[in-house]
């Protein structure tokens, strides 16, 4: 870290390094610069969505150092070092330039769990974290996951349904997993 | 929505971040920021500089010790949440953090962080009062303790000085023959609470009650914490005479106002409904604690591990 200022009135700036879905950047910034707006403006990642901007909402949210964090509730120069995950880090290689839609993001589709998308990468993100801590979540744990996000779209039943096929989706590629579940999540 | 200007500073020693707060009068501490960054975020806070202590050693520790449970500054709330040995030493503090807003924010957030910010909404101010707990100070003119109830002396303000920083908060282990209890009514899981309570109930050697006090969150201007001995001597089922009277006295010392989230008159109405439940609870925990102990055919650690 080293700070600038060019003159008495300019606002000091700070060297901040941040790996972003695996790429490293490089970036100079004020203290102020929340590490949503960071990720928006100064690495042009849009995918990541800023709502209320204080924490309440969770659509924000980025994985930080792999746990899941509110990114306006984050300066950036505090992440110095840290490596971040934004939705743009969820899909998966499969050879193309836009990949393949990660677990957690086909489960979204397959089980109408967005309307206008809004909220959409806040709770995939926090979903994938979710998932990799609990990969066979109860209904109520799936419930629990996702309770620090809102969505004023869906009513959240597809939302929870995605979680528990996102699980069945993840469990195919584990050894004991297991896709018994349909793509209504089971929950009835 | 966004922050004023403001200087950084991360520092990487203690020496050097609290020779940096005794130079700046209005520099405001860092450290997990879920408390902090909202207030900057809509300019209710416009420090000039914001020491993170971030990169601070030794000051993310969670210890369970004979005499209670030790958390270091940068300890997340979800670090401490997630330790065994904390949760058998003090099993109120996991209670507590459990309704701590949502995982996300505890990922973050610091549970010293939460004490010293001394929001009397918060659950860890009252947690820590209703226990007798106490924060670990220091500043360049040396380090000092400061006891729970004199941590928090208004809305949104500690008794820490504008140079001090606190090094870590020390919760009381439980007591023998007591139990605890935690419960909260809030509009929104994760939500602020519209009432909490914070219960501790010490039994004496024949299972009455010996003490009873009750910590209470967001319906008084800070965290309060009321003494009860209303209860002492009861046994259980304890009667709703007995908790009615626990809850009268409570209603006598905490100055409950309403807001937009709750009127008074419910709020009051939630302090009824909520000491009751927290003092049940909590004696029924004190006489499960009691007899496990006296029938477990190998000796429990009592809590003190």
């Amino acid at each position: 870290m080293s700070t600038t200022s060019t003159d008495q009135a300019a606002e000091p700036t700070y060297d901040v390094r941040l790996v972003v879905n695996g790429t490293p950047h490089e970036v100079r910034l004020p203290a102020r610069r929340l590490l949503s707006d960071a990720l928006r403006h100064d690495l042009g990642l849009t995918g990541t969505h800023v709502g209320c901007e204080h924490g309440v909402c969770g659509a924000c949210t980025v994985l930080l150092d792999g746990a899941p964090a509110r990114s306006c509730l984050v300066l950036a120069v505090s992440a110095d070092g840290a490596e971040v995950t934004t939705v743009e880090g969820l899909t998966e290689d499969d050879g193309t330039p836009q990949g393949r839609l990660g677990p957690v993001q086909q489960a979204f589709v397959d089980c109408h769990g967005l309307q206008c998308g809004f909220c959409t990468p806040g709770f995939l993100t926090t979903i994938t974290a979710g998932l990799r801590d609990n990969p066979d979540p109860t209904h109520d744990e799936a419930r629990e996951m996702v309770a620090g996000n809102l969505c004023r779209c869906t009513g959240y039943q597809n939302i929870v349904k995605a979680v528990e096929r996102a699980a069945d989706l993840a469990g195919r590629g584990r050894p004991d997993g297991d896709d018994a579940r349909p793509a209504d999540g089971g929950a009835a | 929505m966004k922050p004023a200007p403001v200087a950084y500073a991360r520092p990487t020693s203690l020496t050097e971040a609290l020779e940096l707060l005794a130079g700046t009068p209005d520099a405001k501490v860092l450290a997990g920021g879920q408390s902090l960054v909202p207030l900057l975020n809509m300019r209710l806070a416009a420090p000039t500089l914001l020491v993170d202590i971030n990169r601070l050693p030794g000051l993310d520790h969670v210890m369970a010790a004979p005499d209670g449970v030790h958390v270091g500054a940068l300890a997340r709330h979800s670090a401490v949440l997630a330790d065994a040995a904390a949760r058998r030493t003090q099993p109120l503090l996991a209670d507590a953090l459990s309704h701590v807003a949502h995982a996300t924010i505890r990922n973050r957030g610091t549970t010293v962080g939460s004490i010293v910010h001394a929001d009397a909404a918060a659950e860890m101010p009252a947690v820590l009062a209703v226990l007798d707990g106490h924060v670990e100070v220091a500043s360049v003119r040396g380090r000092r303790r400061i006891e729970a109830r004199d941590l928090v002396v208004g809305p949104l303000q500690s008794s820490l000085e504008h140079d001090e920083v606190a090094l870590e908060a020390c919760f009381p282990a439980l007591d023998a023959r007591a139990g605890t209890a935690f419960t909260e009514i809030s509009r929104r899981q994760g939500d602020y609470a519209l009432c909490g309570v914070a219960a501790v109930v010490m039994l004496d050697e024949d299972g009455a009650v010996a003490s009873a006090r009750c910590g209470y969150l967001a319906v008084h201007e800070t965290p309060a914490v009321v003494d009860l001995p209303a209860l002492v001597g009861a046994r259980g089922p304890l009667g709703d005479d007995v908790v009615t009277a626990a809850s009268d006295l409570a209603l006598g010392v905490l100055d409950v106002e309403g807001d937009i989230h709750g009127t008074a008159a419910y709020r009051r109405h939630l302090v009824r409904v909520l000491t009751a439940r927290a003092l049940r609870t909590a004696y029924d925990d004190a006489a499960t604690r009691t007899t496990t102990r006296t029938t477990a055919p190998t000796p429990t650690t009592g809590g003190t591990a």
